[in-house]
């Protein structure tokens, strides 16, 4: 049946090109607020996944309980944020960047680069600017801009400092800092 | 017998506030009845379904305050269907036709819409105060109705409800002539918020003693809407992330500076933990602080926040503040009368973190005399530690806790807990509420039934063995009102025990029990007073009547007295006896 060969590749999806699956899930979790079905296939996934990661000797995985526990669904919707903004499961690791001076923020994935030239690279085109070279002693040279990120404790890193695996783990949004601020970032202080 | 004309009862009972005093009162005879009615300004209606607005408007008509409760509480945990009912619009449409001068209606879980928002506005001419939590229905154009009808407006207040955010203009709906705003909390919308048309309305509000902001109100807005009221009481922080410029930031720490009225603090919906010692210099004065949604403050930053707080009565906080957190709370907080722990952790997904434990729990009981309610999130509780809670605070109106583990036994002794919240209700002689979790057997029922005499509302899930457990309740609680049971195996013989009770009681809800159609319906059989809800989303269709199997098991039943019969607003998958 050749006609239905590539009807994958014409139907109407979201997310990027080239991609899969992912984003359906989450909006079907985003449009459950205020939905009284019993747990949705997504949460199954997300279950599945954890705890097929889990190690042996850690206690079987408890079913999802609908109305468990007893939290206010608007509560239950609002505290979501916390782990809406850098998601590490498995999904994509989707964190906003900012640039001082640019009207809007973007969203990048992560787990979409290799290493840091990438990244910035893909920062540079994105926002077009240049990142200037980076040194590990004195930062970043030759651009008024700096690259940085915040980080679990709230703290604004210089990117490039730690190693990459370490840095998407830690890693919560970016900013593209310039002018002065930069300046003082930048000279290793 | 009167010895004095009516007017001059009339003014005694002015003095008679409370809801239930004045109930008592209007019973001692036909003539205080009488006088009552005429002189009743505000009406509490726990269930809306109890009564209907003809009849309410017919006793009490000079009626300025109306409280109306829709749905049973376990709808908050979405296990109540859409579209059950407690729509309100039927209430406004009765009160705007009989010309009732209301001038405040406070409203909870209840259905809500546009339409009646914009009749509510246009009907009451001296509309002052409109209080929503946890209603749905509407959108900010209804709010928009509000602000442009409702010339004397004094409070608005929204909690947690869902609104649809068409991201309108409605804060700019409120004229220039409204300068009478008290109280205006709009937390919970989630899109923009036009901040300048806001800062003009806080700037003409002189009287504006409570303004919580929603996500969308950044740091730099929160510090100039904080200098035009410096007379605020209560604030609801906004959005208190990205990155404080130390010149945004020092107006804001100049700005709280000049707050000195500031007792209650609640928000920080998106918060940069950098930013909280701009709030230092105010913690001495707090009595109330709610950081229950601030996700991302971590336990040490929650601490120093705390440790200023001397004065707390109100606290609200994520169980992310730890054992650690509670002690210092219980070493500062010496005034604590209430306190919400949450699990930061809703979707059980983080195994691993033990965030609040038994002992921050012994620890707040031992540190603050003052303590008489609690609802405590956690993953382990034992015994021992519920004996102790109960030997140093026996003075528990509300105790509430959740261990999040349905069944979960003392996790060093790997018992029931039926000795623990025995130890709880022996000790509180003045519980009025309670929920327990937990592994807990009959016995723990036996308890309650003995000792727990002015318990008046009563959550039970994943408990018991026998149907002996409710029946220890339904025989033992006399001040009853409230009862709802969700997965635990009292049937059919506790229910119908005793059918004559539940007109004693507001409602019963048991979802997930053993009870079964058949006993449903013979419990509906001899009761004219109760309504009996079947609630079965499953099904789309009526059942016919004689395919019916009354063995079948009830998956949510829903009753509570009535005085109205039926109600015509229920959805075809509500079927009610």
């Amino acid at each position: 049946m050749d006609e239905f060969v590539n009807l994958k590749e014409t139907e109407l999806r979201l997310g990027l090109p080239g991609t899969d699956n992912v984003c359906e899930a989450k909006e079907r979790v985003s449009c459950c607020n205020s939905n009284n079905k019993r747990a949705l296939s997504s949460d199954n996934e997300k279950e599945i996944e954890s705890s097929s990661r889990k190690t042996e000797t850690s206690p079987p995985r408890k079913a999802q309980i609908v109305g468990w526990p007893p939290v206010r669904s608007y509560r239950k919707n609002n505290i979501q944020t916390k782990k809406n903004e850098s998601e590490h499961e498995g999904h994509g690791i989707y964190v906003k960047v900012s640039m001082d001076g640019a009207p809007y923020l973007r969203k990048i994935d992560l787990s979409c680069y290799k290493g840091y030239s990438e990244l910035l690279k893909a920062l540079e085109v994105m926002f077009k600017f240049s990142v200037g070279e980076y040194f590990e002693r004195d930062g970043y040279k030759g651009s008024d801009f700096v690259p940085t990120y915040e980080d679990k404790d709230g703290d604004w890193m210089l990117i490039g400092d730690v190693p990459w695996e370490m840095f998407i783990c830690t890693c919560k949004r970016l900013r593209i800092m310039k002018g002065s601020e930069a300046k003082g970032l930048s000279c290793g202080v | 017998m009167n010895y004095f004309p009516d007017e001059v009862i009339e003014h005694v009972f002015d003095f008679v506030v409370s809801h239930k005093d004045r109930n008592s009162i209007s019973l001692v005879c036909k003539s205080w009845h009488k006088i009552e009615r005429f002189s009743r300004k505000e009406v509490f209606i726990g269930n809306c379904y109890a009564i209907n607005p003809e009849r309410l408007i017919g006793r009490f008509p000079c009626l300025k305050s109306l409280t109306l409760k829709g749905k049973p509480h376990f709808a908050d945990f979405n296990l109540v269907p859409h579209e059950w009912g407690g729509f309100v619009l039927p209430w406004i449409e009765a009160l705007a036709r009989s010309r009732v001068g209301l001038e405040e209606l406070r409203l909870k879980r209840m259905v809500v819409t546009d339409e009646s928002l914009e009749l509510l506005s246009r009907s009451f001419a001296n509309f002052k105060s409109l209080v929503l939590v946890s209603c749905e229905g509407f959108t900010t154009d209804g709010l928009a109705s509000i602000a442009t009808n409702c010339r004397h407006l004094r409070e608005l207040d929204l909690q947690e409800n869902e609104i649809d955010d068409h991201r309108g203009q409605w804060l700019n709906c409120f004229p220039d002539s409204c300068t009478t705003l008290i109280s205006l909390n709009f937390a919970c919308l989630k899109g923009e918020t036009n901040v300048a048309a806001l800062e003009r309305l806080v700037a003409r509000s002189p009287n504006l003693k409570s303004l919580k902001l929603n996500r969308a109100v950044p740091l730099d807005a929160l510090a100039r809407l904080m200098s035009c009221a410096p007379q605020l009481v209560d604030l609801g922080v906004g959005s208190y992330e990205n990155e404080p410029d130390p010149e945004s930031f020092a107006k804001l720490m100049t700005a709280i500076e000049k707050c000195i009225s500031l007792r209650s603090l609640s928000g920080f919906l998106e918060v940069a933990p950098l930013c909280l010692p701009a709030f230092y210099p105010i913690c001495q004065n707090l009595i109330s602080l709610n950081l229950s949604y601030a996700a991302e403050i971590q336990g040490n930053h929650l601490i120093k926040l705390i440790q200023l707080c001397k004065r707390l009565q109100r606290l609200w906080i994520l169980d992310s503040i730890g054992d650690k957190g509670l002690v210092v709370v219980a070493d500062t907080c010496k005034e604590l009368q209430e306190l919400r722990v949450f699990p930061s952790d809703v979707h059980g997904e983080e195994d691993n973190i033990a965030a609040v434990t038994e002992v921050g729990l012994v620890a707040i009981s031992a540190g603050c005399p003052k303590l008489h309610s609690i609802l405590y999130f956690c993953k382990q509780m034992t015994n021992a530690a519920l004996i102790a809670v109960a030997k140093n605070c026996p003075n528990f109106i509300r105790f509430r806790l959740c261990i999040l583990e349905p069944h979960k036994p003392d996790h060093i002794t790997s018992q029931s807990l039926d000795e623990g919240f025995g130890a709880i209700v022996q000790a509180c002689k003045g519980l009025r509420r309670l929920s327990v979790s937990g592994l807990l057997t009959d016995q723990v029922f036996l308890y309650i039934g003995m000792y727990a005499e002015q318990l008046e509302m009563l959550s039970i899930a994943f408990a018991g063995d026998t149907d002996k457990g409710m029946l220890y309740v339904l025989n033992g609680c006399k001040k009853m009102r409230k009862l709802e049971i969700r997965d635990s195996p009292f049937g059919n013989a506790a229910l119908l025990a005793d059918v004559g009770r539940y007109e004693t009681m507001r409602s019963l809800w048991m979802s997930s029990c053993e009870v079964t159609l058949g006993g449903c319906k013979r419990l509906a059989q001899n009761s004219p007073r109760l309504n009996v809800e079947i609630i079965n989303e499953n099904e789309n269709n009526r059942m016919e009547q004689n395919e019916e199997d009354e063995g079948e098991k009830v998956d949510k039943l829903y009753l509570y007295r009535t005085v109205v019969g039926t109600r015509k607003d229920a959805p075809p998958y509500v079927r009610i006896l």
